[in-house]
């Protein structure tokens, strides 16, 4: 058994850059990969997908950067740790297993998927059986938008994870798992911690929580000093984790981005509820006992974290139908912009009254004039400035009225006030509103049904 | 002397549904027990009025040097539901650290000499 294990960060969202998972691999030592795509509306997205096309459901990138690194993987023996199974972790394994056909690799790669989180065909069952499922922020009972629900998942921790590693797997696919396991899980299997090591488990949880956002733990998006951090390549952070839960944060050294006591620091407050009680299926960690020591160097050393024991329930995300909505946007340009595009407002919402048009919301932003922080912490704009943005968004319970208020963008171009541009990309798509539902249930019956499947491809 | 927030502290902040959370962190110690006495709950709600619809809660992290606000009600109802440009509360960081506060001369100056020291010039 190893005495320090190095999980580094490759991916903080869907979208996020590419080529840091293959920098991380690449270009320096490390034993583990995770690659996090979920955020909490993306389930929603991807069962939309999945309606459309059965084979679908999963973040589809995570495919051909598999296919492109699984050389490395077996030949350096690093592994991979993901949720790009979304709602659909079978469907990604057999993409990539159909990607990795025709390739010859050294020997097969291992590819585990864990399921049972998606509760979507189970919530009529749940609620008959007495679990309401309410709404963690309002208290309401799920019934009140049952009919309307697109996506249910339970929020599923390490052990199914750890039993995919201990049954030899090379590449993990998860559906929805906390993304923090998706760090600490690795720790567990390598460092021999036990389920009830609160204190290691809960240091292993600040460490995904520190790997769970990418670059933003390794100088992106920091302000402390953000003017010399070299961001064209940066490194993403990596955790070398020792086997008593202390743990030094750092990035390949001859990558950009930067690892101090302030971008950790950063990062550690980043989406921070109550910091002493950071809740995880597996434990929950007191980030107010974190302990950092800044070694120089691209290294920041974390001690001292302690933990509590898990509760008995896991948090289900949810996401229901929740309307539409469109934004339209219009530039107009100096002199007198902000009086322009205030007068285009105007006109526009003349017309949408006149058309019998009503809405739940209308909003009114000038980008370029306070749209950020407010126009009241911003300050008076300047009286000249170059151009400002009129960014005009409407949502409401039924799709055409949002469709017709698409339509009345354009017309401000001619039918308007003067020197108007920026119409370019088109009418405004209508999008449709997934609202999110927080809730618990009990976790016995969902963790009954967690399965793990091993298959191997590429021979 | 009286001086924005950012000349001795920096920030992060993030969503979870329609409440922002904005980690502000003091730039050296003697930064941090400045901002437990000057950024209380009650002085941000009022920072942030009109923006902010609900509870200002403050947590303390002294191991950090930081203070965590949750803004509740904050997000136009969060998530794709929310109609602002800022959606997911990313600039609320910069916002907060227009708030005006008393800091003694020689803190001051000991944060921009930290900021000084630290900025490795590229």
């Amino acid at each position: 058994m190893p005495d320090r294990i190095r999980v580094a960060s490759g991916q903080g969202f869907w979208g996020d850059w590419q080529e840091a998972p293959k920098l991380q691999v690449r270009r320096g030592p490390i034993d583990y990969l995770m690659l996090d795509y979920l955020a909490e509306i993306t389930m929603s997205i991807l069962q939309k997908q999945k309606e459309r096309d059965p084979s679908a459901g999963y973040a589809r990138d995570f495919v051909p950067l598999m296919a492109e690194l699984a050389p490395d993987l077996v030949e350096k023996g690093i592994r991979v740790c993901s949720n790009a199974g979304g709602v659909n972790p079978e469907g990604c394994r057999e993409a990539l297993v159909e990607a990795l056909a025709g390739t010859s690799l050294f020997r097969p790669l291992r590819i585990a998927t864990v399921a049972g989180d998606d509760l979507s065909d189970r919530l009529d069952d749940l609620l008959a059986a007495g679990h309401e499922l309410r709404n963690m922020e309002t208290g309401e009972p799920l019934a009140a938008v049952r009919d309307r629900v697109q996506s249910a998942n339970a929020y599923l921790g390490a052990a199914p994870i750890v039993e995919a590693l201990e049954g030899g797997a090379d590449v993990v696919i998860t559906g929805r798992s906390t993304d923090t396991a998706l760090t600490y899980a690795p720790m567990m299997h390598e460092l021999g911690w036990g389920a009830e090591d609160w204190d290691r488990i809960a240091a292993g949880i600040v460490a995904g929580h520190i790997n769970e956002c990418g670059a933003q733990a390794a100088g992106g998006n920091t302000l402390y000093d953000w003017r010399s951090v070299d961001l064209v390549e940066p490194g993403y952070p990596i955790v070398e984790m020792d086997e008593d839960g202390s743990f030094v944060v750092t990035k390949h050294p001859d990558l950009g981005g930067r690892v101090t006591w302030a971008t950790v620091t950063e990062q550690l407050v980043y989406e921070m509820g109550d910091p002493t009680e950071y809740i995880t299926p597996d434990a929950i960690a007191d980030f107010t006992t974190i302990r950092l020591s800044d070694e120089g160097g691209d290294r920041v050393r974390v001690s001292g974290v302690e933990g509590r024991p898990r509760t008995d329930r896991l948090k289900v995300s949810i996401a229901y139908h929740a309307g539409w909505k469109a934004t339209g946007t219009l530039t107009y340009a100096w002199p007198d912009a902000l009086d322009k595009a205030r007068r285009a407002d105007e006109v526009l919402r003349g017309r949408l009254a006149g058309l019998g048009l009503s809405f739940d919301e209308i909003r009114t932003e000038f980008v370029g004039a306070g749209a950020c922080h407010g126009p009241r912490l911003a300050g008076p704009p300047a009286p000249d400035l170059p151009e400002v943005e009129l960014r005009v968004s409407v949502r409401g319970p039924e799709r055409d009225p949002v469709e017709r208020f698409t339509r009345e963008i354009a017309p401000l171009i001619l039918a308007g006030p003067p020197s108007v541009t920026g119409f370019a990309g088109g009418r405004p798509r209508v999008q449709e509103v997934m609202a999110y539902w927080p809730a618990l249930v009990d976790r016995n019956v969902v963790e009954r049904d967690v399965r793990v499947e091993i298959v191997e491809a590429g021979a | 002397m009286k001086v924005q927030l950012r000349e001795v502290a920096f920030a992060r902040s993030g969503d979870k549904g329609d409440t922002a959370n904005v980690g502000v962190i003091a730039m050296t110690d003697s930064v941090y027990p400045i901002l437990v006495k000057e950024v209380r709950a009650d002085r941000v709600k009022e920072h942030f009025r009109g923006v902010c619809r609900g509870e200002v809660e403050r947590f303390e992290l002294p191991n950090l040097g930081a203070l965590n606000f949750l803004l509740h009600e904050s997000l136009g109802g969060g998530g794709t539901v929310s109609l602002m440009l800022d959606a997911q509360g990313k600039t609320f960081s910069t916002a907060m650290l227009r708030l005006e506060v008393e800091v003694p001369d020689e803190v001051v100056e000991e944060a921009r000499a930290a900021r000084a020291r630290d900025g490795r010039s590229a």
